[in-house]
């Protein structure tokens, strides 16, 4: 062993450590930020190990510095600059593309060596090096290539641009993938045994193949999906580690991995779905119309903002749901104004956050961090499900499903068995809604028609601006 | 590397980032989920390992250079967005008290 070898060696042991210190950091808030850092100190210093690894051994050429430099100037300026301007709002997306163009990278790593095998010094013809060469190309171009274009679907239908076709919604679909899917492991076959040209099949069909099982997810699912394919996206780098024989590769890409199966199964089980029903499932609505969900609302009660001041007034402890609803309305800032004054006049205020609130977990913590809620206000529902007996007022802002007592009472719900928050406990609950419309799975909320919930109709934003105009009247917060 | 201790690697990687991730609070996972994301643009090594080994073959280095252009997107979006949503959670606390 030479120096550069060593020095590489020790620098790629160091990486490991704090990428795994880094994500261990990320678990919790204190030290999230700092973690953080350290993870992207990490991949400075990998690159650092690997540019000097090959500085001290084989040489760094002129013209390799020249595409290096190009590639990450343009690289870290597009995504410094997304990543800056984007809204707090469209986290999911943006978690969505950046994804897409790290599976986009492990495919095209996957495909230049395929297309022109580096020379790595191995003059004798290795049937099992081949073999797995083979083997970790293809499963390094078949995952990118799904993680590339499965993002992008999801990223255009969270932002609208996609809508779901309606023949994604029948049997043909699964019969359609059916065939992708055979098609990638024909191409994969036909690689293995010496056929170069079918690389070509094997990254348009895998790429098809990640349309196609993602476009029929609806909105509510996607989180799960968005997830899901950043595993896919540990597992694409970790097969690209294998082409290009790197364990840092394979350590990184595989803990992206299990990150990303982890997430996806907190988030299925906080929706009450199977990972299988989400991928194969189809959107849950198209299924739910016709069962017993559905319904006639018989004994609406609505109320105006005024009303809801007078009850908030003379409350001494608030809870407030918010849902995704709020986040569309932008109205996380407007909320922080009203909780604001209540609690100057001392009431009591707690957020309740449902698992799956918002677009992801932990969504609509971000949302309302954004608002400078204080952290300590923000309770989960475990925690929060035990004080809704002793609330006064309960305030339910664009959620919908996570508040629907269904899921407890009537065993033939869709919902049945999804954790909710049991806000119907509360001796009076305010719903703040557009119109009398369903939520994402398109089920009719017994909770709308209980005695002790009004329903004040109008958007989030406006409904609260009209609200503190109501607690300025009222000489709430003015002490 | 031999191949066999290579799966050892893979193995032993995702013991660990399970083993990491299974205790975080729901807050974070959307935080989690972008890093995890930014990590998954390690990427950038294999593609700085194609165009280094190159030799001058130019479409070689070109996929090469956009591949490392993808992985960095991803790398420096990733971190940057996760500092913005992490910042909003450290900042709170202290201002209260």
């Amino acid at each position: 062993m030479n120096l550069p070898v060593i020095i590489k060696f020790v620098i790629d042991l160091l990486a490991v450590l704090l990428l795994a210190l880094g994500i261990k950091g990320l678990s919790k808030v204190k030290s999230a930020r700092d973690a953080n850092r350290l993870a992207a100190f990490a991949m400075s210093l990998s690159v650092v190990g690997l540019l000097s690894y090959y500085l001290g051994t084989s040489g760094i050429a002129v013209q390799s510095w020249l595409w290096i430099i190009i590639g990450s100037i343009i690289g870290s300026l597009f995504g410094a600059i997304l990543a800056k301007k984007v809204p707090m709002t469209s986290m999911p997306e943006t978690v969505a593309l950046f994804n897409g163009c790290g599976g986009m990278s492990s495919l095209l790593v996957a495909l230049g060596v395929a297309i022109f095998p580096i020379s790595s010094g191995q003059e004798n013809f290795d049937f099992f090096k081949s073999l797995i060469n083979e083997v970790s190309i293809s499963v390094s171009i078949f995952v990118g290539a799904i993680t590339f274009t499965g993002s992008i679907v999801a990223m255009a239908k969270l932002q609208g641009w996609l809508s779901t076709p309606g023949w994604t919604q029948s049997k043909v679909r699964h019969f359609v993938n059916i065939v992708f899917a055979v098609a990638s492991l024909i191409a994969f076959f036909d690689l293995i045994n010496g056929n170069t040209s079918s690389i070509w099949l094997l990254v348009i069909v895998s790429s098809l193949l990640g349309i196609g099982v993602t476009l029929p997810i609806g909105g509510a699912d996607m989180p799960v999906v968005i997830s899901l394919l950043n595993s896919y996206s540990g597992i694409a780098a970790a097969a690209a580690g294998f082409v290009v024989d790197s364990q840092l590769l394979i350590v990184a890409g595989a803990m992206v991995g299990a990150a990303g199966l982890i997430l996806t199964q907190v988030m299925c089980k906080g929706m009450n779905r199977s990972l299988v029903s989400v991928l194969f499932g189809g959107s849950l609505s198209a299924q739910s119309t016709a069962s017993s969900g559905s319904g006639e609302y018989t004994n609406i009660t609505s109320c105006s903002v005024e009303e809801c001041a007078l009850t908030l007034e003379a409350a001494n402890k608030v809870i407030i749901v918010p849902g995704y609803g709020l986040a569309v309305a932008q109205a996380q800032h407007t909320l922080r104004e009203v909780t604001k004054k209540l609690e100057q006049n001392g009431i009591e205020v707690v957020y309740a956050i449902h698992p799956v609130a918002g677009r992801m977990p932990g969504h609509m913590n971000v949302l309302l961090a954004e608002a400078d809620v204080p952290y300590e206000q923000l309770k989960e529902m475990d925690v929060v499900n035990p004080d809704f007996p002793a609330t006064d007022v309960v305030l339910v802002l664009g959620a919908n499903d996570v508040v629907n007592p269904q899921a407890k009472n009537d065993s033939s719900s869709p919902l049945y068995g999804m954790p909710v928050l049991d806000v119907q406990e509360a001796r009076t609950v305010f719903v703040i809604k557009r119109g009398m419309s369903a939520g994402y799975s398109g089920i009719k909320n017994d909770l709308f028609d209980l005695p002790n919930t009004s329903m004040v109709f109008g958007d989030a934003k406006k409904v609260l601006n009209d609200l503190i105009g109501e607690l300025k009247d009222l000489g709430v917060g003015e002490k | 590397m031999s191949f066999i201790s290579l799966l050892w690697v893979l193995l032993l990687g995702s013991l660990l980032g399970l083993e990491l991730i299974g205790k975080v609070p729901p807050t974070l996972h959307t935080p989690l989920m972008s890093g995890a994301n930014a990590i998954s643009g390690i990427t950038m090594l294999a593609a700085l390992t194609l165009i280094v080994k190159a030799e001058g073959n130019v479409p070689l280095l070109i996929i090469g250079s956009v591949s490392l252009g993808f992985a960095l997107f991803n790398v420096v979006g990733g971190f940057f967005v996760t500092d913005r949503m992490l910042a909003m959670f450290s900042r709170k606390p202290s201002n209260k008290k």
